[in-house]
């Protein structure tokens, strides 16, 4: 049975990514009611985006990582370099595979789930989620599987993506660099600092994907800080850019092969932190942790029920 | 004293020539630090990243994941103080080899207060997987790329620019975690790094002359600090230490120097010289008198140490000086 999921799927339908975003929504949202809270709204947000990337748009190779959950492989230092990196469950490195690096990196639920719905993990290695002791942790570092690097302090994996993309451009790799980032750390300075420079050196290898949620921690972004108009921005700082619908699969698909000859790219899919799960709708903007309280369970519980049938 | 101009441009470009994958990058002051003929040498190995040091170090953190040796060329102050987060989760945390190459440490530019980097060896000997070394003269230049890239993780280099003395014999290299015996003595240890160097061994030559047995040692592995060599020359001191600085006068050597006897529970008395607090924009040898990191102020703190009134002026130190010349 195991030698069946875990042949890597390569070619899916829309219909069949659609119930990949699908999956992690519901899984996700069982997290939520599991536990009492989670980063729900990022899922909702970022299903279709995550589901699109590992199905339809990143050329990756095989899983090469654990089939399942493993315990904490220590912290890297001159005597711990070999331990597992999470960046093996998006395949082994190779000149032709594309890359994936996750600056926001509190979607580690929304990407452990992709992985196991695209057979590159265990489902049950979800059970080790945030379990005190394991790799699977809630904020994905350099041994959470399917991350490349710990990417906490927000504004420094765009930089660390670019300068893979640098290194491989020099090396001649032929595959691409895929960041993916959320619309409040555009905030950051140094995202920008690191645009100019890849627009600079010409990364037309590398491709950046902004979950534009319209969200932050302490409500919406509009209302913290500006932000907008980010195309323009992109733009005025040498990258192509273009906008898409973050919820629909072919817009995605289409925006991700948007030709940027000599540049970056930067794609911002417009999305909402409670598509699939109504009644989030009521909490926004302060869906940054959504937490369920006994009063609301009846309601996530129906929707999660009724997520079942098609879902899984 | 021989003065060596330039050593670390030539030192640079020779080690360049060893290793394919080492390149460089300057945030705007490659030419202040002595890669400017590194860029017209290796155009394709060398990264201009604009005035942006946090982006910078990030990078480079790209770079050295994919089989590249980085090394990070601006001033020491712009390497930690501005951007130690990118510096720790980009580089430290995933224990990658990128070198900080960090120009005019401490008092050795005018810049004022902006351009010091008096707590650099403070701040980073709380950086786990960091390797700290604190450049003392022409000899360790030369020797110091080698061990960087041996270490094969993060490297933080105090360096030294333009015209620097060599005190060292150009046939005895810089060894990893191994001060330097310039005197040898049981009365009082003396453990110097950086500028300071030159300092302690005029004083030196004044306390010999007044009797006293001196241990005097170079310093330049910051970090690690484990070094068998000084805890040995601990024990023996009869009198106790000094520890003479380019660096604020907590967290740098002569912290590292109190940990030691602590650690080893040695019952020694110990007196730190080091920058009292924030400098301001002037001369090296203004500020390294004015602040009192000099050789008359080691002669008094040993005369502290030992009781004794040593009667040692200006006048008995040893008149050869190497001053060198304003540039910020």
């Amino acid at each position: 049975m195991t030698d069946l999921v875990r042949k890597t799927k390569t070619r899916y339908t829309k219909a069949e990514t659609q119930k990949i975003a699908d999956s992690i929504r519901r899984q996700i949202l069982g997290i939520a009611l599991k536990t009492g809270g989670c980063y729900l709204a990022q899922a909702c947000s970022s299903a279709e985006i995550i589901a699109s990337l590992y199905t339809k748009i990143m050329n990756l190779g095989p899983s090469a990582g654990a089939w399942d959950a493993i315990p904490f492989p220590g912290v890297p230092g001159p005597d711990n370099m070999d331990y597992q990196h999470g960046s093996l469950y998006n395949g082994a490195p190779a000149p032709d595979k594309d890359r994936f690096f996750v600056s926001c990196c509190h979607y580690a639920s929304v990407i452990y789930c992709a992985l196991a719905a695209t057979g590159r993990i265990s489902p049950s290695a979800l059970d080790k989620f945030n379990v005190d002791g394991w790799n699977m942790e809630m904020i994905g570092a350099e041994h959470s599987p399917g991350f490349e690097n710990t990417a906490g302090s927000l504004g420094q994996t765009i930089s660390i993506a670019a300068g893979t993309a640098h290194a491989r451009k020099m090396k001649g790799d032929t595959g691409l660099v895929y960041c993916l980032l959320g619309d409040g750390e555009l905030q950051e300075g140094q995202t920008w600092e690191c645009i100019q420079t890849a627009a600079y050196y010409q990364l037309d290898n590398f491709i950046i994907i902004v979950d534009a949620n319209g969200q932050q921690v302490e409500g919406a972004i509009e209302d913290q800080m500006i932000i907008e108009p980010l195309e323009e921005r992109f733009c005025s700082f040498g990258a192509k850019c273009v906008t898409c619908d973050g919820h629909d699969i072919d817009s995605l698909v289409k925006a991700c092969r948007t030709g940027h000859a000599k540049k970056p790219l930067v794609v911002i899919c417009r999305t909402h932190g409670y598509t699939g799960v109504p009644p989030l709708k009521e909490k926004y903007p302060l869906l940054h942790f959504v937490r369920i309280s006994p009063e609301e369970r009846p309601v996530y519980e129906k929707i999660y029920e009724e997520m079942g049938g098609e879902g899984k | 004293m021989k003065i060596e101009v330039n050593t670390h441009e030539r030192c640079m470009i020779e080690f360049a020539a060893k290793h394919p994958e080492v390149v460089v990058l300057s945030a705007d002051l490659g030419s202040s630090c002595e890669v400017k003929k590194f860029r017209s040498t290796y155009p394709d190995r060398y990264f201009t990243m604009g005035i942006a040091e946090q982006n910078m170090c990030s990078w480079a953190a790209g770079l050295a994941r994919e089989g590249y040796r980085p090394f990070i060329h601006t001033f020491s102050v712009f390497l930690y103080r501005r951007i130690l987060d990118q510096l720790e989760m980009s580089v430290a945390y995933p224990n990658l080899p990128v070198v900080f190459v960090g120009f005019v440490p401490g008092i050795t530019t005018p810049g004022g207060v902006s351009h010091q980097s008096i707590n650099d060896v403070g701040v980073l000997r709380t950086v786990p997987n960091m390797t700290i070394f604190d450049i003392g003269d022409a000899t360790e230049i030369e020797g110091v790329l080698d061990l960087a890239y041996e270490r094969n993780g993060p490297v933080f280099i105090r360096m030294l620019r333009k015209e620097v003395p060599r005190l060292f014999p150009a046939e005895e290299p810089m060894q990893f975690n191994r001060a330097r015996v310039l005197s040898e003595g049981e009365d009082v240890l003396l453990l110097s790094s950086s500028i300071c160097t030159e300092e302690a061994i005029r004083a030196t030559g004044a306390l010999k002359e007044k009797g006293l047995s001196v241990q005097h040692m170079h310093v330049s592995t910051m970090k690690p600090f484990t070094d068998p060599t000084i805890l040995d020359s601990l024990r023996k001191c009869r009198y106790g230490a000094v520890t003479i600085e380019n660096h604020y006068e907590i967290g740098g050597l002569g912290s590292a120097v109190a940990e030691m006897i602590a650690e080893n529970g040695l019952d020694r008395r110990l007196v730190k010289i080091g920058l009292p607090g924030y400098p301001h924009g002037a001369s090296k040898m203004y500020l390294m008198k004015k602040y009192g990191i000099d050789a008359m102020h080691l002669v008094r703190a040993v005369e502290q140490l030992t009781g004794k009134d040593l009667k040692i002026t200006e006048d008995y130190l040893l008149e050869e000086r190497f001053v060198d010349y304003l540039e910020v």
